[in-house]
């Protein structure tokens, strides 16, 4: 059986975000980068695979980007990949979607994955379109927003995150691929033996140029702070006279305090 | 310019999202053509040509065969914009279009202009403007970022069929949890976020809910995380709410947080981060460290 999954490296997300030069994407200068969240949930998920199906399974973690997302690569063969794929792209953010996508299946096509994992979407960019983009590209079978998730002989018996705290249950035949929510699993953290084990586990570096055939289907054109609404009182300073402060606008502006 | 909306059933019932994607195109001033996949006994109110699937036959999740349908209606109509909610439905079927199309998909799109679209990024910081470089563009909306608009008459149905099954199966729904709070009818929502730290800080959240006479609210990390239960969960996956005193104690303002609380009568947010988008909703941001400043301020209104 042959698992493969897909991760982003992405900045940590409470950082303060600056336009680049062409004013299209952040600037990457003092930012922190680490796994996606949703993507620990899918490594965590193809690694349980990976587990329960034991010897003649072989899980591979892919990733798309600069040389700095080796490290959250690394991250995944110590959670308990086998093996890694690096698509070296210093210009991946550049790209779109599609074109993201594009690359997985051109890298997956004459594979044979029987399941393709990813997360449910990015944590910068958040279009959810990469995962199920690369199943319709590979015309496999393919579900989203993935809560639960039990394989067994050949069927995938997935739980989808509907609205409102609803599930659905639905069943897949492999190859399929599925898209993970957060809360899928609890992913683990990485032993120091595994970590030590995956230094010594193999990272096939691949050039883009090699793999990517197509060309964008839409352009970034500005990427910018919102619109500030005004309206809203930002209140900074010595706790204990914020806690006056508050208390009077409270008292002042809702019915609540008294 | 010519919209198909993709509107949305579950359970039997037309979901009133639905006339969201009206509310687009209406911003759009585009020409409309409505598809679903429902029932003929739950039409929309809309008087303009409805692309009707029988939801009994083709059923209400099974991708394979919606995307068949929905290209039927492309080349019926050829329409410049297919849109979508970003939903559950609407982020799963909408690439399946646009591979099928070749389109350029743009994603939770917040605002429309010229040809451009507004989407949010890194968390709700940050936006990106996108433009489509293809014929036919896939949109999927945001989740209340446009307005409900319910024009009223009945449609003119198109009926549309396609048979086929996939390699997937729908079973069935799981109904949500039960609740063992009600946020929806609390007065007062004290919420914490992943900004609190760790799990044992969680009654210090709590013991400013009941300072207040509040319930204890919570975001979609912390109930992930397991420090709180997901009944206490506000948000697009948990619940709506809209009390009269929301307190978001270290909650970022995730989009999918927001939407399920910003009709709040009045928001007060805690937050380290002068920059998190939870400002953007806030009616007062306290910029502190929520491990200080809740304590402090329960400890003020038990005086």
């Amino acid at each position: 059986m042959k698992l493969l999954v897909c991760i982003k490296q992405v900045p940590d997300l409470e950082s303060r975000f600056k336009p680049n030069s062409e004013g299209v994407w952040y600037n990457e200068t003092d930012l922190a980068f680490r796994m996606n969240e949703y993507d620990e949930y899918a490594v965590e998920q193809a690694v349980q695979l990976r587990e329960k199906m034991g010897d003649g399974c072989e899980l591979t973690v892919l990733s798309i980007g600069p040389d700095r997302v080796v490290e959250a690569i690394k991250k995944s063969l110590a959670m308990g990949c086998d093996n890694a794929v690096h698509v070296q792209d210093s210009a991946a953010s550049s790209k779109d979607p599609w074109q993201i996508a594009s690359i997985i299946s051109a890298y997956a096509k004459d594979k044979g994955f029987d399941v393709i994992f990813t997360g449910m979407q990015s944590q910068d960019r958040g279009s959810a379109q990469v995962g199920v983009t690369v199943a319709e590209q590979l015309g496999i079978a393919c579900t989203t927003t993935v809560v639960g998730f039990v394989y067994d002989n050949g069927t995938i018996t997935a739980r989808r995150e509907l609205e409102g705290g609803i599930k659905a249950a639905v069943k897949l035949n492999t190859p399929a691929l599925v898209t993970c929510q957060l809360g899928l699993n609890i992913p683990r953290y990485p032993t120091l033996p595994n970590i030590m084990k995956a230094k010594k586990k193999e990272i096939v570096a691949i050039p883009v140029a090699d793999l990517l055939n197509e060309a964008p289907l839409a352009a970034t054109t500005s990427f910018h702070p919102p619109a500030k609404k005004g309206g809203g009182i930002v209140l900074e300073g010595d706790v204990g006279e914020l806690v006056d402060k508050v208390i009077a606008i409270l008292k002042d502006k809702t019915a609540v305090l008294r | 310019m010519k919209t198909l909306l993709i509107g949305e059933y579950r359970d039997g019932k037309l979901l009133e999202s639905t006339y969201e994607l009206l509310g687009f195109a209406d911003q759009l001033g585009a020409e409309t053509a409505l598809l679903l996949v429902g029932s003929e006994s739950q039409l929309p109110e809309y008087s303009g040509t409805l692309y009707l699937a029988d939801a009994a036959t083709c059923g209400e999740y099974n991708p394979n065969l919606h995307k068949k349908l929905v290209l039927d209606a492309v080349q019926q109509e050829n329409p410049d914009y297919i849109v979508f909610l970003h939903s559950s439905y609407g982020w799963d079927l909408a690439p399946r279009v646009a591979a099928s199309l070749k389109a350029a998909q743009i994603s939770e799109v917040i605002a429309a202009s010229d040809g451009s679209f507004e989407v949010g990024c890194c968390n709700a910081k940050m936006r990106r403007s996108v433009k489509p470089a293809t014929g036919k563009t896939v949109i999927t909306i945001q989740a209340g970022a446009f307005p409900v608009l319910q024009p009223g008459g009945s449609p003119t149905i198109k009926k549309l069929t396609a048979t086929g099954s996939g390699s997937l199966e729908f079973v069935g729904y799981e109904p949500a949890e039960k609740k063992d709070v009600d946020l929806a009818k609390a007065e007062i929502i004290v919420s914490a976020g992943r900004g609190i730290g760790k799990k044992d800080n969680v009654p210090v959240i709590r013991a400013l809910a009941t300072a207040l006479g509040g319930e204890l609210g919570a975001s979609r990390p912390v109930v992930d995380a397991g420090w709180v239960e997901h009944s206490h969960q506000v948000g697009t996956t948990g619940q709506t709410v809209s009390p009269k005193l929301y307190v978001a104690c270290g909650i970022s303002g995730a989009i999918q947080h927001l939407a399920g609380m910003k009709k709040s009568d009045f928001i007060l947010a805690i937050n380290k981060d002068k920059d998190a988008p939870i400002g953007e909703v806030a009616d007062v941001l306290v910029v502190a460290d929520v491990m200080q400043f809740v304590p402090a301020l329960t400890a003020k209104l038990a005086k």
